[in-house]
């Protein structure tokens, strides 16, 4: 009986079998990679928003606090949005005709919200509570990075999952004295012994313990 | 292979009057299309086809609605989905014994057979997991049940039976594909060289993977079957095994027992043979092949029958010993909760079907009385699924305290994914047997110089 296939058909079975392999290889690959780029986490990348405040002019610039817009970091779980009226404690006095800041006086006029553009959007199935983590010595910059050079605001960290429990499991290294907490450019000590030092005596001070269990956070 | 038959044998393995020529025709001209399907397989393609149709829409409306559209609910959450779950992955358990430890042990009337009971085996499994997968309610997420590098930094929970039935069936799932596939083999290259139309031929030919029959491809082929063979061989006791620790790793009365594993294998082995026998019986009938899949055979698939679903009664007989044993209020109560409580029919039923009705099977008259066999053999199917029944929701839905009492009822929609789910099994099970030789051509030939020349 004659070959039904050519003789290329060998090759191309060989062909076949390596191009399953390194397809389904390189495709889970690169999911892994994609699901931990900015593509998916937007880390890094600046978010656009209906007015463009910056919060590097605000800060740096400025020398305003934290807690001044963010007023209810460290007695509740919801840092807070300022409402329009914090930005018109000021901006009713300067800048009162820039064309740039309309959409805020036609907030204050109409009583209507600005409609900001959340940066760092936790899913919700996840609670998170900033109050806790402020007050155990937990500073802003940890978390949202250095946010006195963003002129308009991205995340500075994936806030995936893994991230959350690289602390978690292991939070001492990444305390600070309660005092340093809005400082954005406290720097824990040089030296490795003074740090674990530091990082030790915090911990115990502040009773801070190493929380991983579901319920924490899944609620 | 053995040909040694027993002098007690009186049945032989294969009609009179087959030469190699007769066998290959035979098997080979059903798949070409030369043999015209019986009546009964477009009948139940249909059937299969309306069914699955049933299937995708309760699918559909479970992922548009969620769980909350079976009647699962808080005591009982685990319902249909398990009960399903169990009754298919044991179904399966059949193929797997016919074709790996029956070829270990050279039993030779297991080849007409381990073909179509090896794709029983698939089909089953495949139906199997279909549940888990409805059943966690966002199965475009049922991979988080793999360990892989995640982005949440957590493994799944090894310590979990749920977690080692992963693994278990997705074992079995590829172990018993592989093992189907390269018995296949060289009958697909039979196929390719009888197959005329050039399409046919070359989907055949690629299936058949440049299959000559050279001395050397039989020796690869041999070593490699056998090889699978022993890797087969533990699956058949491990993964019901494994299935049984999901519910007796727990601590609730009626399944926290040490009985489970070998009780839940036997009973797999015993509603797979039913399977295999309610699936031979139509076919070797339609089909005309009484000359492969002799008396013998049905006489054999019975008595294993008898003799796993004598060790399931054996089991059920233990619950209750141990329920009194234990001197434990709960095992009690679960105990006669089970024979007189809202459920107890389920129960009487269950006895019925699977611990009265293969009593029957002791006598040669009823074994070789093909109607009576089919009707016990759809009752044994029936029986298994009940006495899952029995286990999942008699011990959950009157648990230890009475206040959380409650019944279960299934809604129309578990009613519809069941249903469905054997229309699948239909589908996949008749496209098997008019496309892919239903019983190994090769094999069978091991068989022709016992046929008797008339």
């Amino acid at each position: 009986m004659p070959q039904f296939f050519p003789k290329s058909a060998n090759m191309l079975a060989l062909l076949t079998l390596a191009i399953v392999a390194l397809g389904a290889g390189g495709g889970l690959s690169a999911l892994l990679i994609t699901s931990r780029s900015p593509y998916n986490t937007q880390q890094g990348m600046p978010i656009g928003q209906p007015v463009p405040f910056s919060h590097k002019h605000h800060t740096t610039g400025l020398g305003i606090d934290c807690r001044h817009c963010h007023y209810s970091v460290e007695v509740s779980g919801f840092a807070a949005i300022p409402p329009t009226k914090t930005c018109m404690t000021c901006h009713s006095q300067i800048w009162n005709e820039a064309p740039m800041l309309e959409p805020v006086r036609e907030s204050f006029r109409t009583d209507e919200s600005i409609d900001w553009v959340r940066v760092h959007d936790l899913p919700d199935y996840v609670y998170f509570n900033h109050s806790i983590h402020v007050n155990k010595g937990v500073g802003c910059a940890t978390c949202h990075g250095q946010v006195n050079e963003m002129p308009l605001m991205w995340k500075a960290n994936t806030l995936q999952m893994q991230w959350c429990m690289d602390c978690h499991w292991n939070p001492e290294v990444n305390l600070r004295p309660r005092d340093q907490i809005t400082n954005m450019d406290w720097q824990p000590p040089a030296d490795a012994e003074a740090r674990q030092a530091l990082a030790t005596q915090l911990a115990e001070e502040y009773d801070v313990q190493s929380k991983v269990s579901c319920s924490v956070c899944h609620r | 292979m053995a040909t040694n038959v027993s002098p007690l044998q009186s049945e032989p393995v294969i009609g009179p009057n087959q030469t190699y020529g007769s066998v290959t025709d035979k098997i080979a001209n059903i798949c070409l299309g030369k043999q015209a399907p019986p009546v009964f397989w477009y009948i139940g393609l249909l059937t299969g086809l309306a069914l699955m149709g049933g299937l995708g829409h309760g699918a559909l409306w479970l992922f548009l609605n969620g769980v909350g559209v079976w009647g699962l609910n808080i005591p009982v959450g685990w319902g249909f989905a398990i009960i399903n779950f169990v009754w298919w992955i044991g179904i399966g358990h059949a193929g797997t014994l016919i074709s790996a430890i029956l070829l270990l042990f050279r039993q030779d009337w297991r080849t007409s057979i381990n073909r179509f009971a090896e794709a029983m085996t698939l089909f089953a499994v495949s139906c199997a997991g279909l549940f888990p997968l409805l059943h966690v309610g966002r199965p475009w997420l049922a991979f988080w049940l793999m360990p892989y590098p995640n982005t949440m930094n957590v493994w799944p929970q090894f310590r979990s039976p749920l977690v080692w039935d992963v693994f278990a069936v997705s074992t079995y799932a590829t172990v018993s594909a592989l093992f189907w596939y390269t018995g296949l083999i060289p009958d697909l290259a039979t196929m390719r060289d009888r197959a005329t139309g050039k399409v046919a031929k070359t989907i055949y030919g690629i299936f058949a993977l440049g299959w000559r029959g050279s001395a050397r491809h039989w020796e690869r082929y041999e070593i490699a079957y056998l090889m699978l063979a022993g890797l087969s061989t533990p699956l058949v006791v491990s993964v019901h095994t494994v299935v049984s620790f999901d519910f007796a790793v727990s601590v609730i009365p009626g399944w926290h027992a040490t009985l489970f594993p070998p009780y839940f294998v036997a009973g797999a082995i015993y509603s797979g043979f039913a399977m295999v026998l309610t699936l031979a019986i139509p076919v070797r009938y339609f089909w005309g092949l009484e000359d492969f899949i002799t008396m013998r055979h049905i006489d054999a698939m019975a008595k294993v029958t008898l003799a796993t679903g004598l060790v399931v009664f054996y089991g059920y007989m233990m619950e209750v010993f141990f329920g009194w044993y234990s001197q434990n209020e709960y095992e009690q109560f679960m105990i006669l909760n089970r024979m007189s409580g809202p459920y107890a029919p389920m129960y009487w039923m269950l006895i019925f079907c699977n611990g009265l009705t293969p009593q029957l099977l002791w006598f040669k008259k009823v074994r070789f009385n093909i109607p009576f066999l089919f009707v016990i053999s759809l009752i044994v199917n029936v029986g298994m699924w009940l006495e899952r029944f029995v286990i999942v929701v008699t011990s959950l839905h009157r648990d230890f305290l009475p206040s959380s009492w409650d019944m279960y009822y299934p809604t129309f929609w578990d009613w519809i994914i069941y249903i469905g789910s054997i229309g699948q099994f239909l589908v996949f099970f008749f496209l098997f047997l008019r496309f892919v030789p239903m019983i190994a051509i090769f094999e069978v030939k091991h068989l022709v110089p016992l046929s008797k020349k008339a």
